[in-house]
């Protein structure tokens, strides 16, 4: 088990973006709610990380991404009961038909 | 003797004020009530106005002075305001009070058809009440006060009909002329206030600084001259005087009450007030003297190429003030030139009114389209042909016994300026009979079929008749006694044939002239206008001065406020302008980033976070404090 902290910290790092990326540019609202969820595991990673291998370890972050696995599950089972009721009223999941706020 | 009435003087002013705020208030609910409320309230004023007179005339009654309302206080200089009798200001509300009512009277008939007649009745009114608070103004500031609100009435009544675009042009020039006058006398003001002893601006102290020698005697004169820059204005003295005849586009009533008998008469009321000043200084005596003697002639000699009836008049009324201020600048006393303003009230209101009842009867004011009136209306061309000869001069009319005055003393002091009052009153007696004998003589040449006015009208008219034949006797070289009552000083009675003959020869020659070309007609109409029809021309247009005035002040000026108001279209509402469309951008780019597109929020937030991290990153490098 090694020491360094880096790949850890990489890995998370690409994962966010390709997170970030997603849920920016993708027109399917399934997809951008897949990006989300890789965000929120980029960001558990993170946590258990610097739990593991911080300047003060402690079981603190641990316990907290295990709150975050949660609520993000709560989170996309809510985000898809949406997109399903949206869809069944507009025929759509392109988030781009979603701006009806705006009127 | 202690006055019983002079104590009640406030009262004289206050009914045409309360008369004024009853019309204002429901002038349209009193209907005809309310034109009775501001008779009655004339009438009142009227009679208290006559008691003080009558009181005074009695005897020698002691000078009543209240000024116990302090008005304004700085530091430990309290400026007064109150009233004061004398026999000069009792004078002054009699006549304004009898006009004043007569033409309230006459009004109820001429504007019988108008369906504002309320309005106008409540504006004779504050008229009224203003004209008076300035006849018994006990300071020079009170004064200047009620002279301003005489101004905006002025300004209300000539532009009464303001529908014709005429009206609404001469109530502007008329209260735009009045002002350079007005900011005269305000100067001259302040020039007295900064050197009076104790900054007092009341009549009293006035008298008392100015008959002491306590004052430097240049500042009197610019004083004197500044004061008298006021009264030029007001009463359509050289150069000032253009407003006055187009104010004629006025209601007639009001040219007879306000432009010949009372308001236009307070520039020479106010030099008889503050005469001591003028005493003072012999230099500023001499400028108003000239002032009124070539104001006399100049306006006379226009009159006599004038059409219409009113402008005619109006000149009459500029040339007879000036002769009011040629009296006062003559500087014997201000007696003669009060006695005339006090004839000239009279007989001026009745040719008004005369004239406002011809108009009324042929609805023109050309006299080329009159004639043969005499038949139609025997009272008005009598009480007509009673002020036109009063107003010439003749003997034994009331114009006579003033006009004699104020040329035997211009005899003594001022030979030149006899001559041009002698000349002027040839000029008056002729376009008096012109204009009688063109209206009232001759054929008929209007349209309309002439009746007489009511009685309304015409009652008024032989009341002022009467005056006009009778107010001269108060004051004949026989009896100087009115002279006296008013200034209170003795002068001999000395009768001098000579100048009674010269002025009574003007007067018949002028007369005698007008009768041979517009009655016998052995003299042609055109035989001067038809060798000289330039001479005719330069009358006929004012000797210019309308167009003079026009090219070198009026359209400069207009010139200045167009560039004016350019530059404050395109600079100062320009730079306003371009901070509009600034922020108006701004909110345009901001509601477009918020177009509900939930990625494009997203997007935006990653910037922001990306510029917050740079910062704080580049803090690391760069210290900003």
């Amino acid at each position: 088990m090694g020491t360094v902290i880096t790949p850890y910290l990489t890995l998370a790092a690409i994962l966010f973006c390709i997170g970030l990326y997603g849920a920016l540019t993708k027109k399917n609202g399934v997809i951008v709610l897949l990006s989300i969820e890789l965000m929120l595991n980029a960001v558990n990673l993170n946590l258990i990380a610097f739990a593991k291998l911080g300047d003060h370890p402690a079981l603190t972050g641990q316990i907290f991404s295990l709150f975050n696995i949660t609520v993000a599950a709560a989170e996309a089972a809510v985000g898809i009961a949406i997109l399903i009721t949206l869809y069944r009223n507009k025929g759509t999941t392109d988030v781009n038909d979603m701006d009806s706020m705006k009127r | 003797m202690v006055s019983d009435y002079s104590q009640y003087a406030w009262l004289i002013p206050l009914f045409p004020l309360l008369a004024f705020l009853a019309l204002t208030a429901m002038g349209r609910q009193l209907k005809d009530f309310g034109i009775y409320i501001s008779i009655v309230a004339m009438l009142a004023s009227f009679v208290v106005a006559l008691l003080i007179f009558v009181e005074r005339l009695g005897g020698r009654v002691e000078d009543y002075t209240w000024d116990k309302l302090d008005w304004l206080k700085i530091g430990d200089w309290t400026l007064n305001m109150g009233f004061e009798v004398n026999n000069l200001n009792a004078l002054m509300l009699v006549i304004v009070t009898l006009v004043s009512l007569l033409v309230n009277i006459y009004s109820r008939g001429y504007m019988k058809d108008d369906e504002r007649i309320h309005v106008f009745f409540s504006y004779i009114a504050l008229f009224s009440f203003s004209m008076l608070g300035l006849v018994i103004s006990e300071n020079m500031l009170e004064l200047y006060i009620f002279w301003e609100l005489v101004g905006v009435c002025s300004f209300l009544l000539v532009g009464f009909w303001y529908f014709k675009p005429e009206a609404r042009a001469a109530a502007k020039k008329a209260f735009i002329v009045t002002r350079i006058g007005d900011v005269g006398l305000f100067l001259g003001m302040l020039l007295l206030f900064w050197y009076m002893p104790g900054h007092s601006l009341d009549f009293s102290s006035i008298h008392n600084a100015f008959t002491s020698g306590q004052i430097d005697p240049g500042i009197i004169t610019w004083i004197a001259i500044l004061i008298f820059v006021g009264a030029i204005g007001k009463s359509g003295q050289f150069p000032l005087h253009t407003w006055l005849p187009d104010a004629m586009e006025g209601p007639t009533p009001i040219s007879a009450l306000i432009h010949a008998a009372t308001m236009v008469a307070a520039g020479v009321y106010l030099v008889a007030r503050t005469f001591d000043i003028f005493q003072a200084s012999p230099d500023a005596l001499l400028v108003v003297a000239y002032v009124g003697g070539f104001t006399a002639i100049f306006a006379a000699t226009i009159g006599v190429a004038q059409n219409d009836i009113k402008r005619i008049l109006a000149y009459s009324t500029v040339s007879q003030l000036g002769y009011m201020m040629m009296a006062l600048g003559i500087g014997v006393s201000y007696a003669s030139g009060m006695f005339h303003l006090f004839t000239h009230a009279f007989f001026k209101a009745l040719l008004f009114l005369g004239a406002g009842s011809v108009i009324h009867a042929v609805h023109t004011q050309d006299i080329n389209e009159m004639g043969g009136l005499a038949r139609k209306m025997k009272i008005t061309t009598w009480t007509f042909a009673i002020g036109a000869l009063a107003l010439s001069g003749i003997p034994p009319f009331s114009g006579f016994w003033s006009k004699d005055l104020i040329l035997a003393e211009a005899y003594d002091k001022q030979p030149f300026l006899f001559w041009i009052g002698v000349i002027a009153a040839f000029f008056t007696a002729f376009y008096m009979s012109r204009l009688f004998f063109l209206t009232f003589l001759g054929q008929k040449r209007s349209k309309h079929e002439p009746h007489e006015s009511p009685a309304s009208m015409t009652v008024p008219l032989v009341i002022l008749a009467v005056l006009a034949v009778g107010a001269g006797f108060l004051n004949t070289p026989m009896n100087a006694w009115f002279g006296r009552w008013l200034t209170g000083e003795q002068h001999e009675e000395t009768v001098n044939w000579a100048v009674m003959g010269l002025s009574t020869l003007a007067g018949v020659l002028g007369i005698g002239l007008g009768y041979l070309m517009y009655v016998k007609k052995s003299i042609a109409r055109d035989f001067i206008s038809g060798k000289a029809p330039w001479l005719y021309t330069l009358l006929n247009r004012k000797y210019w001065i309308d167009e003079i005035y026009n090219g070198i002040l009026v359209k400069p000026l207009q010139g200045l406020g167009l560039l004016l108001e350019l530059i404050d279209i395109y600079i100062v509402d320009g730079l306003v302008r371009l901070f509009t469309y600034a922020v108006v951008g701004l909110g345009r780019v901001g509601s477009r980033l918020q177009n509900g597109q939930l990625q494009s929020y997203g997007l935006i937030t990653l910037l922001g976070l990306l510029i917050l991290a740079l910062a704080i990153a580049g803090r690391r490098f760069i210290h900003v404090g």
